[in-house]
């Protein structure tokens, strides 16, 4: 099973000291943040991409680029890649580039963006948001599998004996999640191509996750991927931490309370109970995340959201020692000791490479 | 016999409030015109007030809580929906309308709607046509021609009593006629049943 971190990326005023940090500083955070995940062990950071105040990383093959130079370890990811207003094209080799850069240690998830204004901004119309979504991917799909490509569709101007360059390292596409919060329509596209799907599972209950979930493995099978439970699943969670559980409580209630996506509504202690937000001790938060597999199955990939809501960057790192330190390795036991043999790991470009391989030899 | 549940929204806000009684007024006449159609009625009534921090916290998280759910899954396995407000400021209350504004999308498409409301005076009666009936036209209900407003006087006067008397019958008659010779409602489950990804990439390509 994979741990590890995304980043939303916002710049958000620390609601306990007024303090705002620049754009400057933020990237660096994100930066240190990513360095720290690998300090700690963790397996995946993901950055968002975003193409409006108040966030910051609109580009992120380019800090993912850097950090492939700073890192050894590390699977560099994206939460998320915008599927409908980005080019399929320039995501095909954009992609293709950090994989080679990274030597591999690289995979995205897509989604398609809620934010309406972006979407004219990029040419396009967020009504259009699963159409674009479908197409674009059918296109990126084919052009890391397909040497040369003729295509035309409805949203981007015909390709005629195209061919996207770099070529996927080692002839391996890039591992592709397909996120959605709410979307049977992108549960159901993970489920055809066989990629992974990822539930955020931090806006909704969990209820709400396994339903998804539960779609996209039904869809797997349905599609002839492997069995419903073979099915590749992320998760996202979030989560703050102290020794004492009152102290987390006490010193993250400042940043719920004003938090941009929920703040103002319900209380703490209602969004803990009705969404799989744990503020608590560490052994809280291994109870906790330990029972997502009991709603969505065993699944291979966990993402924590750590820095967000104007958490100084100081706090943030302490939290990833925490999970790095006390939590994960308590939790990769417990999930591993769960976990039937046939249920199988998150793919890698190690692991992708090594079925192709035997399938190859196989066929000889 | 034939089986049919109606769900009743109540905006009111006091207790006992107006808006209750005409709810219930028109749910107590509505089950007598089911039962005269052979339709056996299962009626639940919801009163908004309960759920008023539920609403609000539905609109600023994007999910309901459990409960506001609960209230979710009831109007859309309705066959029917009666929607009565208090009428503030010349229109239907906050509360009222947030609760529609929150609903899942598409969960009143082709529900017979009975709208109603209460008002401090007569002269906004004509808020049910000008607010109510356009929001519930918008969400592609099927809102019976009868309006019905309660203004003071109705609740007094034994002349008037009977005006609103005849209108809550007229009305409960319209609704009844709707739910009974409909198929009983059956919400989509895109969950269970999503589109198949063949289609979706179709419908790209028309």
């Amino acid at each position: 099973m994979q741990f590890g971190i995304f980043s939303v990326g916002d710049v958000t005023t620390d609601p306990t000291t007024g303090q705002t940090v620049s754009e400057h500083e933020r990237i660096k955070s994100m930066v240190r943040i990513a360095l720290k995940a690998e300090e700690v062990g963790l397996d995946v950071f993901a950055t968002g991409e975003h193409h409006n105040p108040p966030f910051v990383p609109s580009s992120p093959t380019t800090m993912l680029g850097y950090l492939a130079a700073r890192t050894s370890r590390i699977i560099l990811s994206t939460a998320t890649t915008l599927i409908t207003t980005n080019d399929p094209v320039k995501i095909a080799e954009d992609y293709a580039m950090l994989q080679h850069l990274a030597d591999g240690r690289v995979d995205l998830m897509l989604g398609r963006g809620n934010t309406a204004p972006v979407y004219p901004w990029f040419g396009k119309d967020i009504r259009d948001g699963i159409p674009l979504a479908v197409e674009n991917y059918a296109l990126l799909h084919r052009l890391w599998r397909e040497e040369v490509v003729n295509w035309e569709g409805r949203f981007r101007t015909p390709l005629q004996g195209f061919t996207s360059t770099p070529r996927p390292l080692d002839g391996i596409p890039p591992f592709v999640w397909h996120g959605s919060i709410r979307s049977p329509e992108i549960a159901e596209q993970a489920a055809y191509y066989g990629d992974g799907f990822f539930h955020n599972n931090i806006f909704w209950p969990m209820s709400h996750t396994k339903r998804m979930v539960w779609l996209y493995r039904r869809r797997f099978e349905h599609y002839g991927h492997g069995s419903a439970d073979q099915a590749i699943v992320g998760l996202g969670g979030q989560v703050f931490m102290r020794r004492r559980s009152q102290d987390a409580v006490r010193e993250f209630r400042p940043y719920f309370d004003n938090a941009p996506v929920y703040g103002h509504g319900p209380s703490l202690e209602e969004y803990m109970a009705s969404t799989p937000l744990t503020v608590g001790s560490p052994q809280q938060v291994i109870d906790r995340t330990l029972t997502f597999r009991e709603s969505v199955g065993d699944y291979q990939r966990q993402l924590f959201l750590m820095d967000h809501a104007g958490l100084p960057l100081k706090t943030v790192l302490e939290q990833i020692d925490i999970l790095g330190e006390e939590v994960v390795p308590v939790l990769r036991k417990e999930f591993a000791a769960r976990r039937p043999a046939h249920v199988p790991s998150a793919p890698t470009h190690a692991s992708l490479k090594a079925a192709r391989d035997a399938a190859a030899g196989a066929t000889r | 016999m034939k089986e049919r549940t109606l769900a009743v929204i109540s905006a009111g806000l006091s207790q006992p409030s107006s808006t209750r009684l005409l709810a219930d007024q028109l749910a107590a006449a509505t089950r007598g015109e089911l039962e005269r159609r052979g339709v056996r009625p299962a009626i639940e009534l919801v009163e908004l007030r309960e759920y008023a921090h539920d609403v609000v916290n539905a609109m600023l998280t994007g999910f309901p809580s459990a409960g506001l759910g609960q209230v979710f899954d009831l109007v859309a396995g309705a066959d029917g929906v009666i929607a009565v407000t208090p009428i503030f400021n010349a229109s239907y209350s906050g509360l009222f309308k947030s609760f529609f504004d929150v609903l899942e999308d598409n969960t009143l498409v082709d529900k017979p709607v009975l709208v109603a409301a209460s008002g401090g005076t007569a002269r906004h009666s004509l808020a049910l046509e000008h607010a109510l009936r356009p929001m519930f036209t918008y969400l592609r209900a099927v809102v019976v021609p009868t309006a019905v407003f309660a203004a003071p006087e109705d609740w007094g006067d034994g002349s008037a009593q009977e005006g609103l008397a005849r209108r809550v019958a007229r009305a409960a008659g319209e609704l009844a006629t709707l739910v009974a010779q409909r198929e009983p409602a059956r919400p989509a489950d895109p969950f269970e049943e999503p589109t198949p990804f063949e289609q979706l990439l179709a419908d790209g390509r028309s």
